[in-house]
């Protein structure tokens, strides 16, 4: 008799939806069924049943050939090569949990490489940004039930966190909101007309790269101070007519991406707009939330922040933490070619970093932990597959709005194959054997 | 003063952290002794010498100390880290941190300097010859107290966020700027004999900024204040005064709100 | 397990009332014992003191709000970092230290026990990891209750066993220690931009005062019988007159007596005094109140407090007083992190420098020593920094030579800018009195353990109490040269030991041993009502499900330690 599994966590996106319910065969062994999830999650939780899957280790050899290799000796080639590194990088993390990445820091301090998850690709610019100005922010409830102006700035959840309008920012009926939809204000700021911005109450197209200039320019509308007759696009009476329905809100959200996080400005748009929110606080309550992509690179952050002191990009070399983006973080260290060893966990960079960062991975020692075939498998030396995280293993994993949730285990993995954690504490006592020998 | 000249021989394979090449490291040794400080390679610590000839010695104190360094240093960061007083010349182009933490002393670069260059300098000179990167007397992340004191002089352009963060001193770029300039400044003054892009002063708080040549687009809230002659850095002219930024936060001194000045030359 | 006899040392132990003599004390597995067998590991304490383990009763050390601190604060670790060495992982954190720092540094101080402060419940998990994470330390956290829905719904038609039955199934699903209140109702208001500032201000919509949230958790508290009784932060914090306030809330306590079987005798726990002592009207005529508060404070026994001592160094203010935190970046423009969270609380973020040029900094140092200097009974008044508000706790060996060395305070006096004002301002110039190591004992161990309800287990030195032991550098016969001497010698044990094991050596870490996370798990009779309400709030109005909100695992507390309480028959 199959069994429905309920209160299950989606690990695909930052908006960690925990309704859905999964439909697994008695053994335990087979998913057939997901409900509730958005196209992503379910094709999340489904694909982990394809039948040609790798499930097990498998080295580069010279003829671009792949050899399959036991996981035992996937783990003599990651300490050695981590023993071996003056400078190695530990990347990734974002979809692991947090228990798999509390174990890869113990080894990036054991081998003293430089570690960092997707937020340098992502929100890493929202962090520069908070560690400026600050964040006046909440948990998604309190947008549900006080909500009643909501604002996307450069992202588009219609196709990105598909369920989060309906779970959290413009459908809900909450406490103070039970007109839903009725009860909120829409305004999306977006160069394009996405399907987000098609639902907006107001949609202002603004210039592309200009988000700085009118951000600022609502922070002078807000004390009625001068203006140029058009910023970023935007005629000045748009301007001041956004300023005020903004502070005639009760209870005001402004969430943001990749729109604003990583084109001209990132961290200064990311900046101003954290000063327009702390801004309206003087007139009534207003919030802001960045739109986390990966389903646990917040948790990756969190972990980085409690254990080393910094939430990404962190530089391990010297046996303490350093911090400094644009020195420390991935890219520029791949592109600099300051980098001896690659090993990437929980996040495909082969296809998310420019090309001459990727050529880098290519050069040098390569471990890849990923139950996929990715660019960054394909680049790497050895492809490590584990299971999958929060379908075939549970774990700790933090929301974009920072709330904890343990993931769940619905389905076994496929026989003999390892989850993150197990891999990497294989690696990190090798690791120490080799280090105390040393 | 004394002059200790160190000759790069011995290229890294990946980069060198040489924080310990500054006149208040070296000062009272000996050019063997000098030789013995650690540098570091990713996660390896070696000695100076592994890496340079070192040759002469250092005067007994860090103002009576003159460092030459010569050869490829352009993978070589931190050089004049926390330096409070002699010279350190750098004959070609160097990498990050170039006189980072500065408090005092002469730094003249003859190549390029990468990012980072003079983070929360305090006082002293740097001179650039030819151009600067990202950050060029910016705060560290986070602290709300960047450049305080001290000279730039960037002879080639310059990158983004320069003086983000800035309280006092002056830069000087004779080239162009990248966007981003004196981001959350507090006072200070930065002059730009080049072009600037756009995001000339956001958010500034006080300071004063030039700019001689063109800026692409500028920010909304600085607004118009009329026209004024000045002497700048020896240049006179007409220079368009803009006040700002209308958006932030602003002082009253003697009853006046005291603004940022953003002044283009005409 | 091992055995150990520390000899010959000083020993400090209000529990059985020993003021210094030279005696031994004897370790068998992980208890204090009377007599220690032959094979005995000899500890010499020659020349030493000797107390238990010392027993923070509030600082800000794990959680979401913390870590938010860390996140944003890059600068807090610059060029401050402690590299991996010998059994410790690598640190760093001048105000808000990293989890392993957090676990060395209160241990090599002869802390062995300490209470997160203020844990949002839905984010107990967080707060449990980095418990986890530290070191060495016996650790709880205290769940807030003032500005919770049920409770405030509950508490408006005074359903006292009703709040006792969510206060129960809260501290389980969370794994909670007690109950915290900051700011009652003035958090929720803050969830629309406003407060309240005295004990009679409405919670708007809710309709409820925070004189009658105190009052009903102090009743639903004493109803339960826990280990600890209700810890307030009360309203209007740090406003000059605020004191009145205090007074108001403290005036809520009267007439309510301890019901436990852990040995507390108080009914309300206030803390961080200082922040919540001061008179007049504005900062320009700031003046202590100090007197005032600790007179009411001393006349009413059923009331325990911490102080909260400004210890005149940058850090990191960080509280469930949302709205204080934004009132404070307006005063210092400093960046400002908030959080609020969905039916339960709120935190703040902003970065603070008492400067000891600045006058109102100067006062706020010296009502923080008022209060313990004027306090009659040390078993009540216990020693805090509300880390890292008024400063960090590895500062509390400054705090204690203060407190030791009337010289020391007038050397720090003399150094003020405007000492002037802080003469006039205060009292600080007329105390002379020097607290003794016996007091010192009192407010670093004994009496903080009895408040928290385990004096039964620690803050002491009686055979059979848990074997957690100081030693310190400290020759009570030798008389202090410098009063830095004493700051030096507290900073650092010679010896500690926690649970039996010795942790620290000669200021260094040599074991970790095996913390455990406290708890309260408290049974009550079932209570239908309450369970349909929570059902009801988790369907309609929480973002996560119900069945995902219990902070269940070994990999969130390995090693849980439940004081059990039963209610069921109340």
């Amino acid at each position: 008799m199959p069994k429905t599994i309920t209160d299950v966590i989606c690990p695909f996106c930052g908006t960690l939806c925990d309704d859905i319910e999964v439909v697994v065969s008695d053994d335990g062994k087979k998913l057939t069924e997901v409900y509730n999830a958005c196209v992503i999650g379910t094709e999340k939780f489904l694909h982990s049943q394809s039948s040609d899957r790798v499930t097990r280790p498998r080295l580069h050899q010279e003829d671009g050939s792949w050899k399959e290799i036991s996981y035992d000796e996937a783990v003599e080639y990651t300490a050695q090569m981590l023993a071996k590194a003056k400078k190695p990088l530990m990347y990734g993390w974002s979809s692991t949990n947090c228990e798999a990445q509390s174990v890869g820091n113990e080894i990036a301090e054991i081998s003293r490489a430089c570690c960092d998850n997707t937020a340098a690709v992502c929100h890493g610019t929202t962090l520069i940004a908070v560690q400026d100005i600050g964040l006046p922010t909440c948990t998604l409830g309190e947008v549900k039930n006080r909500a009643d102006r909501v604002i996307f700035w450069g992202c588009n959840p219609s196709h990105a966190h598909p369920r989060h309008m309906s779970r959290y920012s413009i459908f809900p009926r909450g406490f103070f909101t039970g007109k839903g939809q009725m009860s909120r204000k829409l305004v999306v700021v977006d160069p394009r007309v996405t399907d987000t911005a098609k639902m907006a109450d107001v949609h202002l197209q603004v210039e592309q790269g200009k988000d700085y200039e009118l951000l600022n320019a609502l922070r002078v509308a807000f004390k009625g101070e001068w203006l140029p007759d058009v910023v970023a696009g935007i005629p000045k009476e748009k301007i001041r007519e956004a300023a005020d329905m903004m502070k005639s809100g009760r209870f005001g959200i402004i969430f943001f991406g990749m729109g604003v996080t990583q084109s001209l400005s990132k961290n200064h748009n990311i900046d101003e707009a954290i000063a327009v929110t702390k801004d309206l606080n003087e007139y009534t309550k207003f919030s802001i939330m960045p739109m986390r992509g990966h389903y646990n690179v917040t948790g990756s952050g969190e972990v980085f922040a409690w254990q080393f002191g910094f939430p990404f990009s962190v530089d391990l070399t010297r046996g303490f933490a350093r911090y400094n983006p644009g020195d420390t973080s991935s890219i520029d260290l791949l592109t600099r070619g300051e980098i001896d060893a690659m090993f990437t966990i929980g996040s495909d960079p082969g296809a998310h970093f420019p090309i001459s960062a990727v050529k880098q991975i290519a050069k040098v020692p390569s471990v890849c932990i990923d139950p996929h075939l990715t660019p960054t498998s394909g680049v790497s030396k050895l492809h490590v597959p584990v299971a999958f995280n929060g379908v075939e293993t549970g774990g700790n994993c933090y929301r974009m709005d920072n709330v904890p949730i343990d993931c769940r285990k619905v389905v076994e993995p496929p026989e003999g194959m390892l989850t993150d954690e197990q891999f990497l504490i294989k690696v990190r006592d090798r690791l120490k054997q080799l280090k105390g020998a040393a | 003063m004394e002059t200790v000249t160190i000759t790069m021989k011995n290229p890294p394979a990946l980069y060198l952290e040489a924080d310990n090449v500054s006149p208040d490291a070296f000062a009272g040794k000996t050019a063997a002794q000098i030789a013995e400080l650690h540098v570091h390679e990713g996660n390896t610590t070696s000695s100076l010498g592994k890496y340079f000839d070192v040759n002469g010695s250092a005067g007994a104190t860090a103002a009576d100390t003159k460092i030459i360094v010569k050869g490829d240093v352009k993978k070589v960061k931190y050089l004049g880290f926390k330096m409070s007083a002699g010279e350190l010349i750098v004959e070609g182009s160097t990498d990050l941190y170039a006189g980072a933490w500065m408090t005092g002393g002469k730094i003249l670069v003859k190549g390029n300097a990468e990012a980072f260059a003079a983070t929360a300098m305090k006082g002293g000179e740097l001179t650039i010859e030819g151009n600067a990167g990202n950050y060029l007397g910016a705060a560290y992340r986070g602290d709300w107290r960047g450049m305080s004191g001290g000279k730039i002089l960037v002879k080639g352009n310059a990158g983004s966020d320069i003086g983000m963060y800035m309280t006092g001193g002056q830069i000087v770029v004779n080239g162009d700027v990248d966007v981003h300039v004196m981001i959350h400044a507090e006072g200070g003054k930065t002059i730009i004999k080049g072009n600037a892009k756009s995001k000339v002063g956001g958010q500034m708080v006080e300071g004063d900024i030039y700019v001689f040549g063109t800026i692409d687009t500028m920010m909304p809230g600085f607004k118009p204040n009329g026209e004024i002659e000045l002497e700048v850095d020896g240049t006179k002219g007409k220079f368009a005064h803009f006040i700002g930024d209308m958006g932030e936060r602003h002082k009253k001194k003697k009853g006046q709100v005291v603004y940022a000045n953003l002044y283009k030359k005409i | 397990m091992s055995e150990y006899i520390i000899k010959n040392g000083h020993v400090y132990d209000p529990v059985q009332g020993i003021k210094g003599d030279k005696a031994d004390v004897a370790i068998k597995d992980g208890k204090i014992v009377d007599k220690a067998g032959s094979s005995a590991k000899v500890i010499d304490a020659k020349g030493k003191t000797v107390m238990a383990g010392a027993v923070e009763i509030h600082a800000h050390i794990a959680g979401p709000k913390v870590n938010l601190g860390r996140i944003y604060r890059p600068e807090d670790k610059l060029f401050s970092c402690t590299p991996t060495h010998g059994m410790e992982r690598m640190g760093g954190g001048a105000s808000i230290p990293t989890t392993f720092k957090t676990g060395y540094e209160y241990a090599k101080m002869g802390y062995t026990t300490a209470m997160e402060a203020a844990m949002p419940p839905m984010f107990s998990r967080h707060v449990h990891e980095e418990i986890r994470d530290t070191p060495i330390i016996d650790e709880g956290a205290f769940p807030v209750f003032g500005n919770n829905w049920f409770v405030m719904e509950y508490l408006k038609n005074h359903e006292i066993e009703n709040t006792a039955a969510y206060i129960a199934w809260l501290l389980r699903v969370t794994k909670g220690y007690a109950v915290k209140v900051v700011n009652p109702g003035g958090t929720e208001a803050w969830a629309w931009g406003l407060n309240c500032l005295t004990v009679n201000d409405p919670v708007p919509y809710f309709d409820i005062t925070p004189a009658e949230i105190v009052k009903g958790l102090i009743e639903a508290n004493e109803y339960l019988g826990l280990p600890h009784s209700m810890h307030i932060h009360p309203n209007n914090l740090g406003n000059p007159g605020c004191y009145e306030t205090t007074l108001d809330t403290m005036r809520l306590a009267e007439g309510f007596k301890a019901k436990n079987k852990f040995g507390r005798e108080q009914v309300l726990h206030l803390t961080h005094t200082q922040f919540h002592s001061y008179k007049g009207t504005n900062w320009g005529d700031f003046e202590s109140g100090a007197k005032e508060i600790t007179d009411y404070v001393n006349k009413n026994k059923n009331i325990t407090i911490d102080t909260g001592n400004v210890t005149l160094d940058e850090t990191t203010t960080m509280t469930a007083d949302g709205p204080f935190e934004h009132h404070l970046t307006g005063l210092n423009h400093l960046k400002w992190a908030n959080c609020d969270v969905e039916l339960e609380t709120a935190a703040g973020v902003v970065p603070y420098i008492y400067s000891p040029n600045i006058s109102v900094c100067a006062i706020q140092w010296a009502i923080g020593l008022e209060i313990p200097l004027m306090m009659k009974d040390p078993m009540r008044c216990y020693i805090t920094t509300d880390h890292p508000n008024a400063g960090p706790f590895t500062r509390y060996p400054r705090v204690i030579k203060w407190l030791m060395s009337s010289k020391a305070r007038e050397e720090q006096i003399n150094a003020f800018k405007h000492k002037d004002k802080v003469l006039s301002q205060t009292s600080i110039g007329s105390l002379d009195k020097e607290i003794s190591l016996y007091e010192l004992a009192q407010m670093t161990r004994a009496g903080p353990a009895k408040s928290l309800g385990l004096a039964s287990m620690c803050g002491g030195l009686k055979p059979g109490m848990d074997a957690d032991v100081a030693v310190y550098d400290f020759n009570p016969e030798k008389p202090v040269a410098n009063p830095d001497d004493i700051e030096k010698a507290f900073s650092r044990c010679a010896a500690v030991f926690k649970s039996g094991v010795q942790v620290v050596q000669n200021g260094e870490i040599v074991s970790t041993g095996h913390k455990r996370t406290l708890w309260v798990n408290a049974k009550v009779r079932d209570n239908p009502q309450v369970v349909r309400d929570i059902n009801e709030k988790f369907l309609k109005y929480y973002s996560i499900t119900q069945a995902n909100y219990e902070a269940l695992g070994h990999h969130f507390v390995p090693n849980p330690y439940a004081l059990e309480v039963d209610a069921t028959n109340v």
